[in-house]
């Protein structure tokens, strides 16, 4: 059975209807309108997100003066970590999916497009409750105890919200593919969220769960250690840092092979070894669901073979296999690409973001080596952003190659090629002081000082010497990283508006999306196509080297 | 814009029954979780106090039991609504899918004696949260496949009758759900 809407209504308005225009926006079930729905809240949570991390980078640049009100800290720990993985790198990429993986694989609409409708109005109540409830002195070590329920239920909103989105997406990508596209002809960016989101719909049930029993228990409070306020990190931690992050970060690598591909004008292969790899990085989903991220104990080297091959087994399928899959992808992609240099905006982020997204998952492995001695330090916050910034980057990727088939208009491409830049250089500069500042034990997060038994404060950014380079360094990356995203945002508007009008396939592209009209009609196809290869527009083109 | 080779639509592939079994996954993973979790509180309350289950709180089996045991009939009632809707037997289709909604309904009402006999507070400690929520979220599942029941029937009943892949999916979650119980039956009411 079809579950397709092709009423025309949710698709086409005519500009200047007002409030009806505004009650299309409100009831669609257009994908490419949902798409956008996501991208644009989703840019608006990644402002306030990175306003909050750059509070925080300021506060920890001086040891003595305090910036920020004490009682506040704990609030923008969590609203900072909260919001950059679930109401911007989570539904940034389920954003930009909904809004092209039918266009990709040459469907006509997206399958079960009222429950990603559904999905998208939760994730921002859900958000929206959230934000208000940290404000009320709500969330992880909140001293409200309705606004910590709030909060708790309002994340289980969320990831409900989230779930059933990534569950319409799965649900096209498997039904919903044109006559002759096999799983190993769908595009790699739509094979990746595949994966992605398979992942997601074994992991993200388990943190629920767990939010459930949390809320339960702090609405009913008693003795219990479920309604004490560290049970939130002890319980639910594991949902907001790695090995999950980088299942939500997935799709950077396939960005990343579908713009290099289109970059090269060549066919990218080898394609199973890359879909494989693609599918290693899920590998990690198993340290979400067992809720531990293996590591090795220290000193596990000089001890008995034995247990190091114990060790070894669970920390190199979940930690090591991931990386494995990712530094693949990028060699793949890089050697490519290298055989004939093309510069192209899309592909630029594309590249950032695998390299953003390769220090993060390296720098989880080497996290969890004992012998490091980098536990409870700025390394996995260092590690954490380094992961979430490659999904920023590749989002915005993602809106400057794919933009022309949501509203029909380029964005302007040196502009956008300087933001890929100085976003990544942002990136960086937020990331590899924290992990530096990491090798040299400075404390990281709020929470340490919580389990010890005394008051948020700013005494976890205490350190000495050239610790201050690093952590000032650190907040100038974040502040970077903000102006950016606000360049990108800007940039992104005055595309929309007025920007040039884009052809129908304005970067020589080699999958569906690019057979269509810019802007993609109301049915996105006018007619069914019948796909023979992976690329299928390239079978069309003249070949541009012997061996294409 | 390219000109590629095109053919009349495609037949829609089975868009519901393919997101029920996404569900039905995402289903089994939460109740595998929260099991599991349970699981571990249970071990840790044991080696902490030498026992998990409060003093005073006697568990009711016998409801318990008929709920596992009601489960059976609803996969068969579930599976008769396949086979008749697959033969275009309205009547038969509809029978069986009302049963199975009443045997829904059934497992709510034994759930609920279940917590009315046991007087447990929910505030009294780690086991009574931890028990109202897993059994709680197993009833919210319980009402959302009677709704799905019912949404099946009226459907059908309302002409829709080569919707047939609904039927399948209707089958497909109770089935999920019935296995979900079933681990939850020995967790919870036998291992205690």
């Amino acid at each position: 059975m079809s579950t397709i809407d092709t009423h025309a209504s949710s698709a086409q308005v005519q500009p200047g209807a007002g409030l009806a225009c505004i009650a299309e926006w409100i009831g669609t079930t257009d994908h490419k309108r949902l798409g956008r729905m996501y991208l644009g809240a989703s840019a608006l949570t990644l402002i306030g997100s990175a306003v909050a991390a750059v509070l925080l980078g300021v506060e920890r640049v001086s040891p003595t003066k305090e910036w920020l009100d004490v009682g506040s800290l704990t609030q923008l720990f969590a609203l900072e970590r909260f919001g950059f993985t679930y109401l911007v790198l989570l539904p940034l990429l389920v954003g930009a999916a909904i809004a092209i993986v039918p266009l990709q694989v040459g469907a006509r609409a997206l399958a079960l497009p009222r429950l990603a409708a559904a999905g998208f109005w939760m994730w921002l109540l859900g958000a929206g409750l959230a934000v208000f409830s940290l404000a009320n002195n709500g969330g992880p070590g909140g001293g409200n105890g309705r606004f910590v329920d709030l909060f708790i239920l309002s994340t289980v909103l969320v990831l409900v919200g989230l779930l059933a989105s990534v569950g319409a997406v799965a649900t096209t990508i498997l039904t919903t593919r044109a006559p002759g596209m096999n799983l190993r002809r769908v595009p790699y960016f739509t094979w990746s969220v595949l994966v992605a989101s398979l992942c997601l719909l074994i992991a993200l049930p388990v943190l629920t769960g767990d939010l459930l029993y949390l809320f339960v228990a702090h609405r009913y409070p008693s003795l219990s250690e479920l309604a004490s306020n560290q049970a939130i990190s002890s319980w639910a931690g594991f949902g907001f840092t790695q090995p999950t992050t980088i299942i939500l970060a997935l799709p950077v690598l396939g960005f990343l092979a579908d713009t290099a591909a289109t970059a090269s004008g060549e066919r990218l292969r080898p394609r199973g070894p890359i879909f494989l790899c693609i599918a290693l990085g899920g590998v990690a989903v198993f340290g979400s669901v067992l809720h531990t991220s293996p590591g090795l104990d220290a000193g596990i080297f000089h001890g008995e073979v034995g247990e190091l091959i114990r060790q070894l087994i669970p920390f190199g399928i979940v930690q090591g296999l991931p990386l494995l899959g990712i530094f693949s992808v990028f060699a793949f992609s890089a050697q490519h690409l290298g055989s004939r240099p093309k510069v192209q905006t899309p592909v630029t982020y594309g590249l950032l973001a695998a390299v953003l997204l390769l220090g993060g998952a390296t720098a989880n492995l080497v996290a969890h080596i004992g012998d490091a001695e980098l536990g409870g330090t700025t390394f996995e916050e260092g590690t954490w952003l380094s992961i979430v910034f490659a999904g920023v980057l590749a989002a915005m990727g993602a809106v400057t190659y794919w933009g022309p088939k949501w509203w029909g208009r380029s964005l302007p491409v040196k502009p956008a090629l300087g933001l890929a830049l100085l976003a990544f250089l942002g990136a960086q500069l937020a990331t590899v002081p924290l992990l530096i500042a990491g090798f040299a034990d400075q404390l990281g997060g709020v929470f340490p000082a919580i389990e010890a038994g005394n008051q948020a404060s700013a005494v976890n950014f205490s350190y000495s010497g050239p610790m201050e380079l690093w952590n000032a360094l650190s907040a100038a990356g974040l502040v970077l990283v903000l102006l950016a995203v606000l360049a990108f945002v800007a940039l992104s508007l005055r595309s929309f508006l007025k920007g040039d009008a884009a052809g129908d396939d304005p970067w020589n592209g080699q999958t569906l999306e690019w057979a269509t009209t810019s802007p993609a009609p109301a049915n996105n196809f006018a007619a069914v196509h019948i796909v023979k290869s992976a690329e299928p527009l390239l079978d069309l083109k003249p070949s541009t080297r012997s061996d294409a | 814009m390219i000109a590629l080779p095109s053919s009349p639509a495609a037949a829609p592939r089975r868009q519901i029954f393919v997101g029920t079994a996404l569900a039905c996954a995402a289903a089994v993973s939460l109740f595998g979780g929260m099991l599991a979790m349970w699981l571990r509180m249970r071990d840790a309350g044991i080696k902490a106090d030498g026992r998990w289950v409060p003093d005073g709180v006697a568990v009711p089996m016998v409801p318990a039991n008929i709920m596992l045991l009601a489960l059976i009939p609803i996969g068969v009632f579930a599976q008769w609504a396949v086979y008749a809707a697959k033969r275009d037997d309205k009547q038969h289709t509809a029978v069986a899918l009302a049963l199975v909604g009443v045997l829904g309904l059934m497992l709510i009402n034994a759930q609920a004696y279940i917590y009315s006999q046991m007087k447990l507070p929910a505030s009294g400690g780690t086991y009574h949260s931890m028990f109202y929520t897993l059994t709680g979220v197993l009833v919210a599942a319980t009402i959302a496949g009677v709704v799905f029941s019912a949404v099946t029937a009226f459907r059908y009943l309302g002409g829709r009758t080569t919707d047939r892949e609904v039927v399948s999916a209707h089958a497909m979650y109770w089935y999920a759900l019935s296995v979900a119980y079933a681990l939850l039956w020995f967790v919870v009411y036998v291992t205690k």
